[in-house]
């Protein structure tokens, strides 16, 4: 009886273990590369009926699901856009991955996901054919290099750039434009009070609008330590300043802790410690915007695609006097820069080459003009270059011309696969320095320096 | 053969006659009972915890294609020599020996206080209680509220109405100058409020269970209220709130959701518990799999060694009464 039920249990515990391993298959350390299939021309009649998109639970997902809805009265192949929430929408997808499982046919992935998508053989590459269809031409550079390239600057696509995104400001117009307020700023700081141009402006501006004794501020702007909010609000001012997070090499020392790096660092330090609305140490984009509708503070950070919040009478009393600017310049004339957020759709390389196909006809169609248009017109936020020129767009909502001119000078933090450790060191460091007021910022960029340049070396980005 | 044993023999010719049921013995139903029980843990509880043990002794990441590496004792030497973690350790030490201190006097002070009749008093205690029902996220939102400088009423309550001089708790400033520690504090003070109402429970009991007489006995020999309290209701009483002590510090151990719900872990690095840092190590954008795993572990033997001490205390207490 006894050898029976350790039979038994043997057999379970085989099974178990059986069911939990992995995949066995050898890392993968290239990009894979392109699936001949992906290349073959359509099938006559479509061998899939049905695909499955995974992205994040949010408004532009039920605005994909409209445009594929549009798809399926076309084609007759039905595209389901499969929401999961912010919070688990990596691990969801990237556990899928490990297991190289094929429930979704494509993902609109996060722009740091590429690195893991490509070397790990996650995404199918695209870059053929995005080049024999004319798409990589279609969207704006810089969309192309951080939604769809890895590694940066190779020429190879794993994405194809489908919900564009950065930081942008929202401001106060009505306190703009108030005569008695542009009188008194002109008086002090000797230029009209207008949208900044520059950093030292925004932060006269927000000097001038800090009111503690009228409950209100200068600035709202990124502070969170838990994933990368207050990396994603401080390297808006390093890319402006001219600094960077790496050379064309991935060093690091002497880039990170570049003197421009140093000064725009204190800079949003300075911002923080003068006019930020008190009782944001740890703001993301939900904080930012409540301090605007609140009427707490008179300029805010956020992404593009967190704004229509502002805009809509509905969430805001002040969204009628709620207006929008582009980062503003550095000081020392080097070119305007905005942290990149938004996603690019990609491929998932473990379904078949039907499927493949069938993906890669979808991302064709969605590509068109004409469809993008239709895209930005529901509320997505098209990287298409023509779309974003066009009158009907930059009328469609208040902070679309903004939008518009802060994509063409979008950059991104890392996206290889050791992102998780590079940003971990960033959140630290920075929430020490510009919030808990530890430290200089001198040594906060080279302990940043020092601790990236070790990771990097780790995984064999410098020798 | 009396009439009674020729009807025994009749009864039992017949059962050996009837086709024999299959009857399941008491050995099986037992079985029937605990094996599926006993697979479910095996699956969900036994194998996770020897497969997180052998990840720990690996390079791996839980989303890479790539099957875990042996590499020993690696990350276990690298945990252990890393001042970044040691120094979570000690602010996860702070935490607890603040927040479990403070519990304790709090919920024995509220339990003295319930445990006293008078009219409301059973309103009063489910009221205590309502704070350790919320969801510790909720309560860290809610928090974050009420600490708001601006707008919440706890600094209000303290007696700071301006802002700009007011205590900027979770940025750990006092009008506006860095004051280290004070994020912690924040956040000692929530769970001391959410959870004092838990040693209080526990007390209750205790304090329910003193027999009258011992009292009755000390009134007679005209026992002072303190030497009553030193000398009859705290020895009765320590087992129990050992016992509400040794939870508390397994859960001030594992403390997470309100410090994600609050700070996130900063400013900085001020209320970087372990097990925040360990969520860290495990997901968001790292998945460093393998050294979460060896991390788990180490956490698992600190509480796995003060769980012992307490228990130690508690049945030398037991041997001595």
């Amino acid at each position: 009886m006894k050898i029976k039920y350790l039979l038994v249990l043997t057999l379970v515990f085989v099974l178990i273990l059986s069911a939990c391993a992995q995949p066995t298959q050898a890392p993968v350390e290239e990009p894979a590369a392109e699936e001949p299939a992906a290349e073959e021309p359509a099938a006559e009649a479509p061998a899939v009926s049905e695909l499955n998109i995974l992205w994040a639970q949010w408004d532009p997902a039920d605005y994909l699901q409209q445009v594929a809805n549009m798809y399926e009265e076309e084609t007759g192949i039905k595209v389901n856009v499969i929401q999961e929430p912010w919070g688990s929408f990596g691990d969801r997808f990237f556990t899928e991955m490990a297991a190289g499982g094929d429930a979704w046919d494509m993902v609109v992935g996060d722009s740091q996901w590429l690195g893991q998508g490509a070397t790990q053989g996650h995404y199918i590459e695209l870059t053929d054919f995005m080049a024999s269809k004319g798409i990589d031409k279609s969207v704006t550079p810089a969309t192309l290099t951080y939604y769809g390239e890895y590694p940066t600057g190779s020429g190879h696509y794993w994405g194809f750039p489908t919900e564009g995104d950065a930081d942008g400001w929202a401001y106060r117009k009505d306190l703009f434009e108030d005569p008695d307020e542009m009188a008194a700023f002109e008086a002090e700081y000797g230029y009209p009070l207008d949208v900044p141009k520059d950093y030292n402006q925004l932060m006269d501006i927000a000097n001038f609008f800090t009111r503690p004794d009228d409950g209100i501020y200068g600035v709202a702007i990124y502070t969170q330590k838990d994933y990368d909010a207050i990396t994603m609000g401080v390297e808006n001012t390093m890319f402006s300043w001219g600094g960077d997070w790496h050379d064309e090499n991935n060093n690091v020392m002497g880039i990170v802790n570049s003197p421009e790096n140093i000064e725009a660092v204190q800079f949003y330090r300075d911002l923080y410690e003068c006019c930020q609305v008190p009782g944001l140490s740890n703001a993301f984009f939900t904080e930012t915007n409540d301090a605007m509708i609140g009427g707490q503070a008179t300029m805010i950070m956020n992404y593009f695609a967190f704004l229509p919040a502002l805009a809509s009478s509905d969430i805001s009393e002040y969204a009628d006097v709620t207006g929008f600017f582009p980062n503003p310049a550095g000081p020392k004339g080097a070119p305007q820069h905005a942290a990149l957020g938004g996603q690019g759709m990609s491929v998932i390389s473990y379904i078949s080459d039907e499927r493949k196909q069938a993906a890669l006809d979808f991302i064709e169609w969605f590509a068109q003009e004409d469809i993008q248009t239709k895209w930005a017109e529901l509320g997505g936020y098209s990287c298409n270059s023509s779309v974003l020129q066009t009158d009907e767009f930059l009328a469609a909502q208040p902070f679309n011309p903004a939008f518009a001119e802060t994509m063409t000078f979008v950059k991104d933090f890392w996206n290889i696969p050791e992102y998780g450790e590079l940003m971990e060191i960033t959140q630290r460091h920075l929430s020490s320095f510009i919030v808990e007021g530890v430290g200089t910022a001198e040594e906060t960029m080279n302990a940043i320096a020092e601790e990236h340049d070790q990771v990097l070396r780790d995984a064999g980005y410098i020798e | 053969m009396s009439i009674n044993e020729a009807q025994v023999s009749t009864v039992d010719q017949e059962m050996k006659k009837q086709p024999r049921r299959r009857q399941l013995s008491d050995r099986s139903i037992v079985n029937l009972f605990i094996w599926p029980a006993l697979l479910l843990l095996i699956a969900m509880n036994v194998f996770p915890l020897f497969y997180s043990l052998y990840l720990g002794f690996t390079d791996y990441s839980a989303i890479a294609r790539q099957q875990p590496v042996w590499v020993g004792f690696q990350n276990f030497s690298r945990i252990l020599n890393d001042e970044q973690l040691w120094k979570y350790f000690a602010t996860t030490g702070r935490f607890a020996l603040l927040s479990v201190g403070l519990q304790t006097l709090v919920g024995f002070g509220l339990a003295m206080l319930v445990n006293e009749k008078f009219k409301g008093s059973g309103l009063l205690t489910t009221l205590i209680l309502i704070p350790m029902m919320i969801s510790p996220v909720v309560v860290g939102l809610f928090w974050k509220l009420m600490y708001n400088p601006t707008f919440g009423f706890f600094n209000y309550l303290i007696g700071f109405t301006n802002p700009s001089t007011a205590p900027d708790w979770l940025a750990s400033r006092f009008a506006g100058t860095p004051v280290p520690g004070m994020a912690l504090w924040a956040v000692v003070i929530v769970d001391v409020w959410m959870w004092s109402p838990f040693v209080m429970l526990l007390v209750l009991s205790g304090l329910k269970a003193i027999p009258d007489y011992l009292y009755e006995a000390a009134a007679i020999d005209r026992a002072s209220a303190w030497f009553q309290f030193w000398r009859i209701t705290l020895p009765q009483v320590t087992p129990l709130l050992l016992i509400a002590v040794l939870f508390r510090t397994i859960e001030a151990f594992k403390a997470f959701d309100l410090i994600m719900g609050m700070t996130g872990g900063g400013p900085g690095d001020q209320t970087e518990l372990i097990s925040v840092n360990l969520y860290r190590q495990a997901f968001l954008g790292q998945w460093r799999t393998g050294r979460a795993s060896a991390l788990a572990y180490i956490i698992l033997i600190i509480i796995i060694a003060i769980s012992n001490l307490y228990i130690r205390y508690l049945n030398q207490m037991k041997g001595e009464s």
